[in-house]
């Protein structure tokens, strides 16, 4: 029997609220290392919500608060006295929408996310750059044109970029927020395949609105439903033998 | 069938005056531009851009009393005005909902309809009157009083067009608040202030009435701010009201000097905006 | 339970606050020099207000020697050039914006838009430079005796012809105003739904009347603000203005006499105003002028802003 991988990540009790709302109450999940997680639902399930408090992305946005822990390495994050900025650069987000920096190049967006953190020589900035590329399975098609404009990309090779932007600074966990919503099916294929590679050096958490896609690339998965959390367990065990009757409601297309 | 005859007649006719207001319309600037050209051409020479005028009554010298005094004040003026209303349309881009900025967008607007010779009459109680003279000073405390309120909407304008997604992008991978807005926001969209400046600068050289009593004009080329300084509108209007013919000539070629200018600066804007990072390139 | 207070910053914040503070200085700026401006103007202008209280704005005397002013020929004679400038730009700018708006072929809306706009960017003082020497010869030799011959029989068209007059400086900022009024015309029209123009069309109106039933009815109040926009803008108008209307205090029901406007007293006297009276009265021009064109843009603004939030385009 292999030994439990360590818990890296968790919520304990995490109730987050925008104002008076409650959009997402009373969740504690764990997180393994070095794996894939998704988190599905019908949508205004709270589980883009939820996501954005796992690296305090959602108390920016218009009134929002939590109750509760969010844990990493046994430390809560909402302790007082938390570097939030230190925090966000070990717990990466890439977005729904492929968001480059419009006013950069390539090789300039990628390394955006050093230049918030300790000094790189400028070869080592090229070398971070190059593996982080190769890393998001985007090096071959830039290779030759570094310096140009991040705009000139499709969809799909700008969505990588952001990728290899959050994965340059070597965070420890990456999260993801429907990440191929916005992209064709072969840009949403390549970057599933890209999951697969990058958990083994990353703790990923995806929120996904589509369920086969959280069949395939996830190895465990936690279901919202209104603000709850339903059920959580191995990505397996909840496709074919969901404990709760409302996950098997979703699951076979029922609701959602 | 008449009637509808009538009627498509009278939309006819309509349609035909509307072409005929654009072309009255465009007829001013033409006629300008070619009186400008035609009457002003002639006396541009390397004396007229780097002579100081000659004395009244001999003929030759040029309008570098002007030049140099316009460079200076609007070169004022700019140093405290672009700071102020570039760090104003940030802040009110930044921080939309606070009190703070909507006060300061309804008074920007307000003061952008202020005439600009009130804010001369505002600049002479505030320095001249106080100072006992007239001075450069206050003639940039004028311009750079209008140039405010102008770079502070516009940048902020500029900066509302950037996405929201893109501000989140960068928090995300751990910029702090400042770097977000600096380095990220205002560097997508410095081609549009930078545009916005420019354009301000150029609207703020062509100003004679705030320039009228504090900064009074000067005969000579002087480069001194507490000093009586000329200004290119300023020989403008002294040449154009003169009694002497010269001075009537010397008007149009200053004239047509001074629209280079403000030309030549709104170019600059325009092509500013032509980078290739644009938001919307 | 209660939202506990949230801030955005890391537990470093020197760098945000820093900046924080930078901004909101300079975002302090703004309403303190125009508090400053207003406190001025009025400390300035004390001693007129305490010897004329508002009579001043209904008094015709302007005497500097006995120290009595009344500055309601300089009201008359902007309100006059003003409403007379709107008069002549008015059509000349909505029929600009219509065409470029309806009837225009796209590859012609560009350029005259811009050469339009280049209109805005000229100068007061070029203006009034080409008014004195090329637009007074030529009216009076031809416009002002054309409709003093035809049209003397009304009171405006009677009278000496001497070339700067009420007449000229209205027409020089017509000029100056139309860009104003035709770039917020433009807009206005342009947010008014392409279904309102097909509705009418496919009625069966004419491309004219779809324009006046349908389009212009929907952009009344932002055409209208458009316009009292250009009136501020007239309001406030100077050098040309100095340069063209003859400069002196007096109301004539002729158009072809000189007359004066707030801000061409204050551009013409100020410098050789011989006493502290004298000062007084000008700064108290100033401040008058300075309140009437604050209302008159405020209202303006209020009419394009009701008609952009009545749903005229899309929403932002």
């Amino acid at each position: 029997m292999v030994d439990a991988p360590p818990i890296r990540f968790a919520t304990e009790k995490l109730t987050a609220m925008y104002g008076k709302f409650t959009a997402v109450r009373d969740v504690s999940i764990q997180f393994p290392a070095n794996q894939v997680h998704a988190l599905i639902g019908p949508s205004g399930c709270g589980k883009s919500t939820f996501l954005r408090t796992l690296n305090r992305m959602h108390e920016i946005s218009g009134g929002g608060w939590i109750a509760g822990k969010v844990l990493l390495d046994g430390h809560d994050i909402y302790a007082s006295g938390i570097d939030v900025v230190a925090l966000r650069r070990r717990v990466g987000m890439v977005f729904q929408k492929p968001t480059p920096f419009p006013m950069l190049s390539i090789r300039d967006n990628v390394a955006a996310g050093l230049r918030v953190g300790p000094r790189h020589p400028k070869a080592e900035v090229d070398a971070i750059v190059e593996r982080a590329l190769r890393q998001a399975s985007l090096w071959e098609e830039v290779k030759d044109r570094l310096s140009a404009s991040a705009l000139g990309l499709s969809g799909g090779q700008q969505q990588r970029l952001c990728i290899a932007r959050t994965i340059a600074a070597r965070p420890e966990v990456i999260l993801l927020d429907e990440p191929t919503s916005a992209l064709d099916p072969q840009s949403t294929q390549r970057v599933e395949e890209l999951l697969f590679e990058l958990k083994q050096e990353f703790t990923i958490i995806i929120v996904t609105h589509n369920m086969q896609q959280a069949a395939r690339a996830s190895d465990s998965t936690s279901f919202f439903y209104m603000g709850k959390l339903i059920e959580t367990g191995s990505t397996k065990q909840m496709f074919t033998a969901p404990r709760d009757p409302q996950t098997e409601a979703y699951i076979t297309g029922r609701f959602g | 069938m008449n009637r509808r005859f009538l009627r498509l007649a009278v939309s006819n006719v309509m349609v035909a005056l509307t072409v005929v207001a654009v072309v009255v319309a465009v007829l001013p600037l033409l006629l300008i531009l070619a009186t400008l050209i035609a009457k002003g051409a002639g006396s541009l020479s390397t004396a007229f851009f780097t002579q100081a005028p000659a004395p009244v009554g001999e003929p030759g010298g040029g309008v570098l009393h002007g030049l140099v005094g316009t460079l200076m004040m609007v070169g004022v003026a700019s140093l405290a005005g672009l700071p102020i209303g570039i760090g104003a349309g940030i802040h009110c881009a930044e921080y939309p909902h606070s009190r703070l900025s909507t006060v300061a967008r309804f008074i920007a607007d307000v003061m952008n309809g202020t005439p600009s010779i009130v804010v001369g009459v505002f600049a002479w109680t505030w320095i001249v009157a106080k100072q006992g003279h007239f001075s450069a000073l206050a003639g940039s405390a004028a311009l750079g009083m209008l140039m405010i309120p102008m770079v502070m909407r516009t940048t902020e304008e500029m900066i509302k067009l950037v996405p929201n997604a893109l501000r989140e992008a960068a928090l995300a991978l751990g910029y702090p608040r400042w770097r977000t807005s600096i380095t990220v926001v205002v560097r997508t969209c410095l081609p549009g202030i930078v545009t916005g400046s420019l354009l301000a600068v150029a609207r703020v050289a062509g100003e004679t009435a705030p320039l009228l009593f504090t900064a009074l004009g000067n005969q000579f080329v002087s480069t001194d701010l507490n000093q009586p300084m000329a200004a290119l509108p300023l020989v403008v209007f002294s040449y154009a009201t003169g009694p002497y013919e010269e001075w009537h000539t010397l008007a149009w070629a200053t004239a047509l000097v001074l629209i280079l200018v403000v030309t030549v600066l709104s170019l600059l804007a325009r092509w500013a905006t032509r980078s290739r990072f644009t938001i919307n390139g | 339970m209660t939202p506990p207070d949230v801030t955005e910053a890391s537990v470093n914040p020197w760098g945000d606050r820093l900046f924080r503070l930078f901004v909101t200085l300079a975002a302090l700026t703004v309403p303190l020099l125009l508090g400053f401006l207003v406190y001025e103007l009025y400390l300035g202008s004390a001693p007129a207000i305490d010897k004329f209280g508002f009579g001043f704005l209904t008094s015709d005397i302007w005497d500097p020697v006995k120290e009595e002013f009344g500055a309601w020929p300089l009201i008359v004679g902007t309100l006059l050039s003003a409403t007379l400038a709107l008069l002549i730009a008015v059509p000349l700018s909505l029929g600009v914006s219509i065409f470029l708006v309806e009837f225009a072929p796209k590859s012609v809306r560009g350029p005259i838009g811009f050469v339009i706009e280049l209109l805005a960017a000229i100068p007061s003082v070029v203006y009034g430079l080409w008014g004195i020497f090329f637009l007074i010869p030529l009216l009076r030799a031809t416009l002002f005796p054309f409709l003093r011959d035809t049209l003397g029989f009304l009171p405006f068209f009677q009278g000496a012809i001497y070339g700067p007059s009420m007449l000229t400086a209205a027409m020089i900022l017509a000029i100056m105003v139309m860009p104003y009024v035709m770039s917020v015309s433009r807009e206005v029209l342009m947010a008014v739904p392409t279904s309102q123009r097909e509705a009418a069309l496919a009625l069966g109106a004419t491309r004219w009347e779809a324009v006046t039933g349908a389009v212009l009815p929907y952009a009344r109040s932002g055409i209208i603000g458009a316009i009292i926009l250009g009136l501020g803008r007239a309001l406030g108008e100077t050098m040309a203005v100095t340069m063209l209307i003859g400069n002196r205090h007096e109301i004539s029901a002729s158009l072809f006499a000189p007359g004066y406007t707030m801000a061409s007293v204050i551009a013409n006297e100020f410098t050789e105003a011989s006493n502290d009276m004298h000062f007084a009265a000008l700064t108290y021009v100033a401040l008058v002028l300075f309140g009437v064109t604050v209302l008159v843009n405020a209202g303006a603004r209020l009419l394009i802003w009701r008609v952009s939030r009545r749903g005229g385009g899309t929403p932002a």
